[in-house]
C-alpha cells in the first residue's frame, strides 16, 4: 500500500507527502534516533514523538516511508520544508504510538 | 587500480541544526554513482553516526569518502577530546552525551555500535586532548 493510502485508511492527518507512490512496509517505533538507524528497516513506517529536525535527515538516511507523528506533535514550518526538499512523507496521528501501530495492524 | 572518487566536507560543529547534511549530500552522489540501495544505505547511515559524533562529542571535524571499485572508505577526523576507552565506547549503551544533546533524540549510546553493525571494516585512532580518526569501510561487491 502507498503511503498516501495508508494515511486515508487510518485517518491521519497529511503532513507532507512529497513521495506519494513510496510503498509502505511494516513498522518501527521509536525517538531515540540511534535505535531507529540500527532497527528500523527501509520501507517502514516510522512511528515517532520526536519533532526536530534531525528526524527529517534520519528518515532520509534510513530510507523509510514515511514519519508518522503519534499525539498530535507537531513540526515546525522549516522543518516541513525540509523535509518536503528531502521527499520525506510525514503523516500525523492524534493517536498515542501504541495506538498508531494497532490502526497500521493488517495493511501494512 | 582507478584513482578514487573522493568527496570532503567539513563538518561545522556548532550548529545541531545542518547536522548531518555531508550524510544526506553522500547519499545523493552514490545515487547518481547507480550504487545498490542497500550500500547506500549503509554507507549514509554509518557516515551520518559518525558526523552526528563529530559534532555532539568534538566540535566538529572533517568527512572524507572514498569511492573505489570494490569498496567505499569513510575518514572522520576530529580535534575534539578523544575517546579515552575505545571498548567501552564501543558498547551498546554507552553514552556521555549532554542532556540538551539527549532531549534531541541522541545518547542511546548505539551510533559506534551502528557504524561497526552497517560496515565491514571500522577502525578507530584517538589520543585524548588530540583528537579522533575513525576510518570505515564498506565492500561494494
Ligand atoms: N568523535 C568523538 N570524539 C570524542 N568522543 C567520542 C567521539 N565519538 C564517540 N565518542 C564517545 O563515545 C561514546 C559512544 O558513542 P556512540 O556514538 O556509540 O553513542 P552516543 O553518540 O553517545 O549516542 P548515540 O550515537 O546513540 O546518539 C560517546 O558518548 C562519546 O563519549
Ligand atoms: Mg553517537
Amino acid at each position: 500500500m502507498t503511503v498516501s493510502e495508508l494515511s486515508a485508511k487510518c485517518g491521519f492527518e497529511t503532513v507532507c507527502v512529497p513521495d506519494n507512490k513510496r510503498q509502505v512496509s511494516g513498522a518501527y517505533i521509536g525517538d531515540l534516533l540511534s535505535w531507529v538507524m540500527g532497527r528500523a528497516s527501509a520501507d517502514n513506517a516510522w512511528i515517532t514523538i520526536m519533532s526536530n529536525i534531525n528526524v527529517i535527515a534520519v528518515a532520509a538516511l534510513t530510507d523509510v516511508a514515511c514519519v508518522i507523528l503519534a499525539e498530535d506533535v507537531c513540526l515546525d514550518d522549516e522543518i516541513v520544508n525540509t523535509a518536503k526538499s528531502k521527499g520525506v512523507n510525514v503523516l500525523k496521528s492524534s493517536l498515542s504510538a501504541y495506538e498508531t501501530a494497532i490502526l497500521l495492524t493488517d495493511k501494512i | 587500480m582507478s584513482e578514487p572518487l573522493i568527496f570532503h566536507f567539513d563538518i561545522n560543529g556548532d550548529d545541531f541544526s545542518t547536522a548531518g547534511q555531508a550524510s544526506v549530500q553522500i547519499k545523493k552522489n552514490l545515487r547518481q554513482l547507480g550504487l545498490s540501495p542497500e550500500i547506500i544505505r549503509r554507507v549514509s547511515i554509518a557516515m551520518y553516526e559518525g558526523e552526528i559524533n563529530m559534532v555532539i562529542h568534538a566540535h566538529g571535524g572533517t568527512a572524507d569518502v572514498k569511492v573505489f571499485e570494490n569498496y567505499i572508505e569513510i575518514i572522520l577526523a576530529d580535534n575534539g577530546p578523544g575517546i579515552k576507552d575505545i571498548d567501552l565506547a564501543m558498547k551498546e549503551g554507552y553514552s556521555t552525551a549532554s542532556d540538551t544533546t539527549r532531549s534531541l533524540g541522541f545518547g542511546a549510546g548505539m551510533g559506534l555500535p551502528n557504524m561497526k553493525r552497517y560496515t565491514d571494516d571500522i577502525k578507530i585512532d584517538s589520543i585524548l586532548d588530540v583528537g579522533t580518526v575513525v576510518t570505515m569501510r564498506i565492500n561494494i561487491s
